[in-house]
């Protein structure tokens, strides 16, 4: 088994927390991991990626071979897109529909929305709202990753458990709305 | 022990840890930073009493790491790969001195320049100074590599140089730790003049330093970490050198047979394993995360051997690092890539963070330089430099650490005027204030404009050694008291701002302004910490 994950979006939108609980869960299974961050001058409102490799095998390369990505988890519909030259064929795209507009120029949401859908394996959400119906707005990165939970090679029982772990310090209530919204986000993707 | 999920930069620091390390010195940069993170949040090391304080700039921190060092207990010192610069008088005199604690030295070289200004290849800094060089090749490695690290320091009396790049640092596996050790007690070098470079002094131990030096190349440990995989095939050879060595597995698969692979990871390097190689193989591709350092070596200064390939003949690009598809294509694989980026995606650069003081400044600035025309505003390195983009496009230049300061001394002696120095309050202790007492002493007719966020904002809000100190440093100096202002960069302030701003332009003399409001991204985070400190003691 091994997949190979692009975690893209815009710095400071949360997209390490999705990686750490890939990463969690990932060494709750005894795989091997390799997890690739961008840090410094990028978090500043530009754009940041993660290159997230789960394997039962051991993992060379830091960074995931052009065309070699099974999925790319975007929380950002424009972002998803920057990293196709990433994607395997066959491989998905998951993402929020929620735009992040910092730049003058930011793209036309029709436009957008008609580059995605031509991209075939894809799946759209709007994960803002979906977790401000939860009542926990800054959830909407675990929605994403609860979208992208069916395609990830683990059970799902396991990444409940890695986000109980990354966010206990923060206590109970919060451990909640986060499995609330992971649970949410795998639905709203209806592919149980 | 259970395996630590660690990013290359942690596996360091914790290695140091558990190697018994006494202090660790820094100034933060990017990729270097988290070494010294770590380090400062471990309990262990508050428990075990490591000293972990932020340096003023790389030097400061190199030459308490030797002073430690000196004093028979084990240092680390971590920077940048342009940090190395600074520090680089201590460090090509610490391999002359040589050390008594072990000491360990850690560069983090960018290439690709995703947070920097070049792509300097710190080995090369190894070689000059004629220590050994370690270039892990994963994160365990790194691990592994300190303890022999602190060893090879204290068995030859050279400072060590760990040589990384940013996706060793800035990637997580796990770490499978060793026992740890407990730190050196206190002890004098054993010949009191060993670290007095007085020139009869120095001649003798640099003599005896280019022997060493030739010694290294066989020592066991260092050899021990360049492996040579045969093969039958002798079509081509490969060398690779660090994190190379990953990019040519991942294409490797199924072939590891069809090629001999030379992988280093310890300078200076044997030569035997390379003529071994060399002489076996129609061709060698070298595969290297940075300058063409062994491809240029294997040339030599005629390169009449057509067999080598590298960057130095387009095989592989002359600049910026590797990846999978690059060795790929050096290799002559054929590759899939995937789809193209579609033409709706934009370019989304960084920018100042909503309700930055920097950006405040910069737009009380921009309208005060609107009547003087362009090409009059140096800067330095930190957020502030994003100035030079869109809305503000006003920065002129960008070059090394303090640089802003003298650059506009310089232009003014030319006779620029008004000409403008932006340096921010972290940048101005670390090279900053020699600058300011060049202009002192020619009352240069510069204004300088310190953007004081209390902390330093681009690696992350470190602490700053300028906090709440600035103002006394500039009067120290010898700033004139009626030139040295103090503004607040708020919106609300702007007209009062640009009026303050103005005037100093105006005075054909030295003039200092410190516009002092704390980073958004720290003052936010103290909120939250004061807050969660509050709840608990409730």
């Amino acid at each position: 088994m091994k997949c190979d994950i692009i975690l893209a979006g815009v710095g400071g939108q949360g997209i390490l927390s999705i990686a750490a609980t890939i990463g969690l869960a990932a060494v709750e299974r005894g795989l091997f991991l390799k997890q690739s961050e961008v840090h410094g001058m990028s978090q500043r409102g530009g754009d940041v990626q993660s290159h997230l490799r789960i394997s039962d095998s051991e993992i060379h390369s830091d960074l995931i071979p052009h065309g070699g990505a099974d999925m790319i988890i975007s929380v950002e519909p424009m972002e998803a897109l920057r990293y196709l030259p990433w994607l395997a064929p066959e491989g998905w795209v998951i993402t929020n529909s929620v735009p992040y507009v910092n730049i003058p120029d930011y793209p036309d949401m029709a436009e957008l929305k008609a580059a995605l859908e031509d991209n075939g394996n894809t799946v759209v959400l709007d994960a803002d709202s979906i977790a401000r119906d939860l009542g926990s707005p800054r959830s909407g990165n675990m929605v994403i990753l609860g979208a992208a939970s069916s395609f990830i090679p683990m059970p799902f029982e396991i990444l409940e458990h890695a986000v109980q772990q990354l966010f206990n310090r923060k206590g109970e209530v919060v451990v909640d709305l986060n499995i609330q919204a992971l649970r949410a986000g795998r639905e709203a993707a209806g592919r149980e | 022990m259970q395996k630590l999920l660690l990013l290359g930069d942690e596996a360091i620091a914790q290695a140091a840890l558990d190697a018994g390390m006494s202090g660790m010195y820094a100034y933060p940069g990017t990729p270097s930073t988290e070494i010294m993170e770590y380090i400062q949040a471990s309990p262990r090391a508050a428990a075990e009493g490591v000293r972990r304080e932020w340096s003023s700039n790389e030097k400061t921190a190199m030459e308490a790491a030797l002073g430690m060092s000196y004093a028979g207990k084990r240092a680390m010192v971590a920077m940048k790969h342009v940090g190395l610069n600074v520090a680089a008088d201590a460090f090509i005199n610490s391999a002359v001195t040589g050390v008594n604690g072990g000491l360990v030295v850690v560069a983090a070289d960018d290439p690709s320049m995703h947070s920097s200004q070049n792509e300097q290849d710190s080995r090369f800094y190894g070689r000059f100074a004629m220590v050994p060089v370690l270039e892990p090749r994963n994160q365990q490695e790194a691990y592994d590599m300190i303890f022999d690290a602190f060893d090879l320091s204290e068995k030859y009396k050279l400072p060590v140089l760990i040589r990384i790049t940013t996706r060793l640092a800035h990637s997580r596996a796990a770490i499978e730790r060793r026992d740890a050790r407990t730190q050196n007690s206190s002890s004098l070098p054993s010949d009191p003049r060993q670290f007095v470079l007085l020139p009869a002094i120095a001649r003798k131990q640099y003599r005896a330093l280019t022997g060493l030096y030739e010694k290294l190349r066989t020592d066991s440990v260092l050899s021990g970490y360049n492996r040579f995989a045969k093969s039958d095939s002798r079509k081509t050879g490969i060398i690779t050198c660090g994190i190379a060595y990953n990019y040519l597995l991942e294409n490797l698969e199924q072939h590891h047979d069809d090629f001999p692979v030379l992988s280093l990871a310890a300078y200076p390097v044997n030569s035997d394993a390379v003529a071994e190689l060399v002489e076996s193989c129609g061709r060698v591709l070298v595969l290297e995360e940075g300058y063409p350092l062994i491809e240029e070596q294997l040339r030599g200064l005629l390169d009449r051997d057509v067999k080598v390939a590298g960057r130095l003949d387009g095989t592989v690009p002359r600049d910026g690092e590797l990846n999978p598809a690059i060795v790929a294509a050096a290799m002559g694989m054929k590759k899939d890539s995937g789809k193209e980026v579609p033409a709706v995606v934009r370019q989304r650069l960084p920018s100042f963070c909503k309700g930055c003081g920097h950006a405040d400044v910069f737009s009380a600035l921009a309208e005060v330089m609107k009547g003087y025309g362009p090409g009059r505003v140096f800067s330095d390195i930190g957020c502030y430099t994003l100035g030079a983009l869109p809305p503000f496009n006003m920065v002129n230049s960008c070059v090394d650490m303090g640089a802003s300061v003298t650059m506009a001394v310089g232009a003014a002696d030319a006779g620029l005027f008004p000409a403008v120095a932006f340096i921010g309050d972290s940048t101005f202790t670390h090279s900053g204030m020699t600058g300011l007492l060049d202009a002192v002493i020619k009352d240069s007719p510069i204004t300088v404009i310190i953007s004081d966020n209390s902390t330093t904002g681009m690696t992350g809000g470190q602490q700053s050694q300028a906090t709440g100190r600035i103002e006394s440093i500039c009067l120290g100096l010898g700033v004139n008291p009626d030139h040295l202002r103090m503004i607040i960069p708020l919106r609300k302030n702007h007209e009062e701002n640009m009026a303050v701003i103005s005037e100093e332009l105006n005075h054909h003399g030295l003039s200092v302004i410190i516009a002092m409001r704390e980073c958004i991204q720290t003052a936010s985070r103290n909120k939250k910490a004061a807050a969660a400190k509050k709840s608990q003691t409730a």
